[in-house]
């Protein structure tokens, strides 16, 4: 039996369909897969990208900006107040916020330049796909 | 003489067809912009349904409930009140049934001995507190044509901030209700603190969830989200209401037009006739007197005089058919 997902932001729906699996990271810094049977989970998410492996095979990345996700009954749901797929990111648009914010970061530390940096990067592993 | 009035009338009509254009223009739009208010509002339902299940569940889970807040604010005095208005008028009723309501609240909260702290949302809140004499602590503008999650945000965080550090002992929320296209309603809702829904004791299998981080931890993360997403929704359904008060009084005001040029047409035409009667009046009488100028004599001879020769009373004919002597 498939999983069901649904991924949705405060504004919309981004995301409904079956999967075999779901990866996604949650605030503790590890990553978390489920597959169908999952015992019912709920966790915070970080600012990471979800992998949603399709049924039909192929899969669906996305970034989120924080959000939750809540797994019971073989109902994966993911809410995040920001989030984007893969294929809605701007990629050139991402890595320039990513050098800004990197310079912003060495100039001085502050908690807005590293959470810009985390965002930019996130889009970037959501479509390019390294670490 | 006649005719200035004709044309004063005349540049009437026009600025009323011009106005007429405009509303109905006015009337389109706001049209347009219902639809796509109530699709938002629908849109964003989900998220807001799954964040109050999860919280549901942290709270059967046994999450702590000392988040700020959930808690009241005992030692603060202070009674806030958002009030969401639109930025521009011409809808109707909309913003003063929201106005009145907020008001008789703050009136109430000052007849209890409590301080006041109004958060505008929309220039018309702004402008009708300002105007009372009555302090305004913060203001949004530009938000509820078309609003969008980051300003919920916005509002949100503002309201937080000072909840959370103790300042508030409750937010209410004045805004108006969306029920169809038809029918709207001004309410006032509790906002802060959170009324968290009673939990029954017979609750499923949701005990045994796993967390990460803990349940509290959890909790802590989505009560924010949640008091953005209830603000979300709010500002939606304003916005619907807004576009939807703003239909009606626009299609008013078309149908008012479409009458006052009809009565104003027709006072045009009757001022035109009446100055083109005028006109001919004062032709053929100087005519008249031009041919009883250069009669001759036996044109006077009095067995061949009629009473219209003395008398031109047939002057006022419009018709040009010769007189019958």
């Amino acid at each position: 039996m498939p999983l069901v997902v649904e991924l949705v932001s405060p504004e919309r729906t981004l995301f409904s369909g079956d999967a075999t699996m779901v990866r996604a990271r949650t605030v503790g810094g590890g990553d978390i897969a489920f597959l169908a049977g999952h015992a019912p989970f709920v966790g915070a998410l970080a600012v990471s990208t979800v992998e949603i492996t399709l049924v039909e095979g192929g899969s669906e990345k996305a970034a989120v900006h924080g959000g939750f996700i809540e797994v019971s009954d073989d109902h994966v749901k993911i809410l995040s107040d920001l989030a984007e797929m893969a294929s809605t990111i701007d990629v050139e648009r991402a890595r320039k916020a990513q050098e800004k914010a990197q310079a912003a970061a060495q100039n001085g530390d502050d908690d807005e330049a590293m959470a810009a940096l985390a965002r930019a990067s996130a889009r970037l592993v959501t479509v390019e796909g390294f670490h | 003489m006649a005719g200035g009035q004709e044309r004063i009338l005349r540049r009437r009509i026009k600025s009323v067809e011009s106005t007429k254009k405009i509303t109905r223009a006015m009337e389109l739009i706001a049209a347009t912009r219902v639809v796509k208010a109530q699709d938002r509002a629908s849109s964003a339902r989900p998220y807001s349904d799954e964040i109050t299940a999860v919280i549901v569940d942290l709270l059967r889970a046994g999450a702590a409930k000392e988040h700020p807040l959930l808690r009241d604010n005992p030692t603060a005095n202070t009674a806030a009140f958002v009030v969401i208005t639109s930025d521009r008028g011409m809808c109707g009723g909309y913003n003063t049934n929201v106005l009145r309501l907020a008001e008789r609240a703050i009136e109430a909260a000052r007849a209890e001995g409590r301080e006041y702290s109004i958060i505008a949302v929309g220039k018309k809140a702004l402008k009708h507190f300002r105007f009372r004499g009555l302090t305004v602590d913060a203001e949004f503008e530009g938000v509820t044509d078309q609003p969008i999650y980051d300003n919920a945000r916005d509002i949100a965080a503002t309201i937080r901030r000072r909840y959370e550090t103790g300042q508030l002992a409750s937010v209410d929320l004045a805004y108006t209700r969306f029920l169809s296209a038809g029918t709207q309603q001004a309410v006032l809702r509790r906002f802060l603190p959170l009324e968290v829904p009673e939990i029954t004791e017979a609750s499923g299998p949701s005990a045994d969830l796993e967390y990460e981080p803990s349940p509290t931890g959890i909790l802590n993360e989505i009560l924010p989200r949640y008091l953005e997403s209830r603000l979300f929704s709010a500002l939606l359904d304003a916005s619907a209401s807004e576009h939807a008060s703003r239909q009606r009084a626009m299609k008013a005001a078309t149908e008012n037009a479409e009458d006052l040029k009809t009565t104003l047409s027709r006072i045009m035409n009757r001022a035109r006739q009446d100055s083109i009667t005028t006109e001919i009046m004062e032709i053929v009488g100087g005519a008249e007197a031009m041919s009883a100028d250069k009669g001759s004599a036996h044109e006077l001879i009095p067995s061949h005089l009629e009473p219209e020769h003395a008398f031109p009373v047939h002057l006022d004919r419009t018709d040009h058919s010769p007189s019958i002597h």
